[in-house]
């Protein structure tokens, strides 16, 4: 048979918006698999609509401020105050809702700082492993990863003057290194698989290398780490801000409110519990969502078909 | 016809495995291969496991650097890691790999996949990229429905096509074949070495194609050559290998051939038992290197390691057998 002659084919290829339904069905399929991911992702979509809008949502937006109403204070939850009023006689629930505001704010900015740093540098460790880059890279990592986190953090928002963006540079610093690690155990073995000698023996930048043949296939385990890392970060922040080093007082922070309302537990409990069983939400969210994203990026006898 | 278009002179790699007492051990996985392949051939390269064909074809394309010898490509030396080609000699000279799960990168689309030979070497308009792909995926004989499926969703058969096919794109003169079927189906393997074959004759491509399968050597290869522990130990036209097998290890191999009826076993050599497995190429015997199984070895065998002769006309043989005569 001449090699000219093709055979007729029945030529059935998927417009653009049919292949990108297509995708997200599958990908809502994996995710939805697990109840307690969509649990997880109605949890995370509420905290962020409260945080967003909670100058909208919350009962006493005023009560976020300096606000004092002695007249009205340590009240036990009602239904006037669904979670009940602090020793100055602000809204509990609506400083809640104004406290995620700063927490989401603080855990976006520094993954959105760490994420890219630690990948891209766990890259070029990874695909470059052995040379000096490799040995300047995850040396640096090493040092921060030594020390531990919640004592640097302290340290450095020790240092400089304890407020919201303090805290972020704090756990910034902290941050990334772990993304470097994750990454650069992938890249490792990635760097061997024939498709990126295929790549290489064609002629590819080291840039499509990177960023085209190795990071998508770290795309899953980025992504859920990032998942679950908003609900350390949170933890984390929280932390810094019940010894004082987060944000400053009358701006509300959950930490700081668990650590304003353990002075008058147990007696006036709802001062303490509910901005811990806030936290605990909010953790929990991100955690479900998280095993969720992993469900429905794995790799697997699903993709066939 | 009989042009070279790729030859290598004395080719060494080996592997640093450790440092014992102060010296260096080796892995001598390609020692010393001499090896000439003419435009248009299809040269068949033959051997054990663990007999440095796969390292041989790997230094070739660049991805590992010589330890010694030379690789002359249309007579210009390219005895160089990839990194230090140029990207006209990438473009002359791919390879398909063996795996075809691993040769495909599983979170891109085949049209992703085929798009980056001809995106680096500028070989497509943007609009004509989408045909370019189609006609690709024709001419290894998948349908143009390939072109949003993922590597995962495809057999083991048609990832090896679309590896071809991905070789195939830069229009490439010179492609080395690391046993492109031998994780394949025997169904498939007959089709994809069809396929090889009629694309080798339409675009006049050379191979050079490895395998360690003997009988697959004999329908497809216009020559073959034989690897033992990183020395070529016989090369000749395919014909005359077949007819009269010189050297010992290429008549045990021969005669291991599973066959399927009594006219086929009439055909092989005589009965060689085949004793032994491959020594370990950190610690190869001294003279020659086959001595440990060979049937006929003699004392020689033992003290000098034999030097490559034709033996007949275009067959070249390493053993002292045919050096006496």
């Amino acid at each position: 048979m001449d090699i000219n002659t093709q055979t007729a084919f029945d030529v059935n290829i998927p417009s653009a918006s049919t292949r990108y339904k297509e995708a997200l069905r599958k990908n809502w399929y994996k995710f939805s698999r697990n109840k307690l991911s969509v649990v997880g992702l109605v949890i995370v979509l509420a905290v962020i609509v409260v945080a967003v809008f909670a100058p909208y949502v919350a009962p006493y937006p005023k009560h976020a401020g300096s606000f004092v109403d002695y007249q009205h204070a340590n009240l036990a939850p009602s239904l006037t105050y669904l979670l009940g009023t602090d020793n100055i006689g602000r809204d509990i629930l609506s400083r809640i809702f104004f406290a995620f505001r700063g927490a989401l704010y603080m855990a976006v900015l520094v993954l959105v700082i760490s994420l890219p740093v630690g990948v891209i540098l766990g890259l070029l460790a990874g695909y470059f492993k052995g040379t000096w880059i490799d040995t300047i890279i995850m040396r640096t990592t090493d040092i921060f990863l030594a020390v531990p986190p919640l004592i640097l953090a302290l340290a450095i928002s020790a240092v400089l003057k304890p407020n919201l963006t303090n805290a972020m540079i704090a756990v910034t610093v902290m941050w990334w290194p772990w993304y470097t690690r994750l990454v650069y155990g992938m890249a490792t073995s990635l760097r061997n698989e024939y498709f990126v000698t295929a790549a290489e023996l064609i002629g590819a930048s080291k840039f499509h290398i990177l960023f085209r043949e190795i990071l998508p296939n770290c795309l899953s385990p980025i992504f859920t780490k990032m998942a679950l890392d908003v609900g350390w970060v949170i933890l984390l922040g929280a932390a810094l801000s019940f010894v004082g080093l987060g944000e400053q007082p009358p701006t509300p922070a959950l930490g700081q409110m668990v650590s304003d309302g353990s002075r008058y537990m147990p007696d006036l409990w709802w001062m303490t519990i509910f901005p811990s069983l806030a936290i605990i939400i909010i953790i929990l969210g991100f955690n479900l969502l998280g095993d969720g994203i992993r469900d429905m990026l794995a790799k697997g006898e699903h993709d066939r078909g | 016809m009989t042009e070279p278009i790729m030859e290598l002179k004395d080719l060494k790699r080996y592997f640093l495995v450790h440092k014992s007492g102060g010296k260096q051990v080796f892995v001598k996985a390609v020692d010393g291969v001499n090896l000439t392949i003419n435009q248009g051939e299809v040269m068949g390269l033959v051997g054990e496991s663990g007999s440095g064909k796969s390292t041989l074809a790997y230094a070739v394309m660049g991805m590992y650097k010589p330890t010694g010898g030379r690789i002359i490509f249309k007579n210009q030396d390219i005895s160089v890691s990839s990194a230090k080609r140029s990207l006209s000699l990438k473009k002359d000279l791919q390879i398909v790999f063996q795996d075809p799960g691993s040769s495909l990168n599983p979170s891109q689309n085949i049209k992703q996949i085929l798009e980056l030979p001809l995106k680096v070497h500028g070989l497509a308009k943007k609009g004509d990229l989408d045909k370019k792909i189609i006609d690709l995926l024709q001419t290894v004989e998948l349908s143009p429905n390939y072109m949003y499926k993922s590597p995962a969703t495809m057999g083991g058969g048609e990832r090896q096509m679309v590896s071809i096919a991905r070789a195939l794109a830069t229009d490439p003169s010179f492609v080395i074949l690391d046993e492109p079927t031998s994780a394949l189906d025997v169904s498939i393997q007959a089709k994809i070495i069809n396929m090889l074959l009629k694309l080798q004759q339409a675009k006049r491509l050379t191979y050079l194609f490895i395998t360690h399968d003997l009988s697959l050597m004999r329908n497809i290869a216009t020559r073959v050559a034989i690897m033992y522990l990183g020395k070529v130990c016989e090369m000749a036209d395919t014909v005359q290998f077949f007819k009269n097998p010189m050297h010992p290890y290429t008549r045990m191999l021969l005669s291991s051939i599973p066959v399927v009826s009594e006219e086929e076993e009439a055909l092989k050599p005589q009965k060689v038992v085949s004793t032994g497995e491959i020594p370990s190429p950190v610690d190869v015997p001294p003279g020659c290197s086959f001595h440990l199984r060979c049937p006929e070895k003699t004392g020689l065998c033992t003290k000098a390691d034999p030097v490559m002769i034709e033996a007949a006309s275009g067959h070249f043989v390493r053993c002292h057998a045919y050096a006496k005569m």
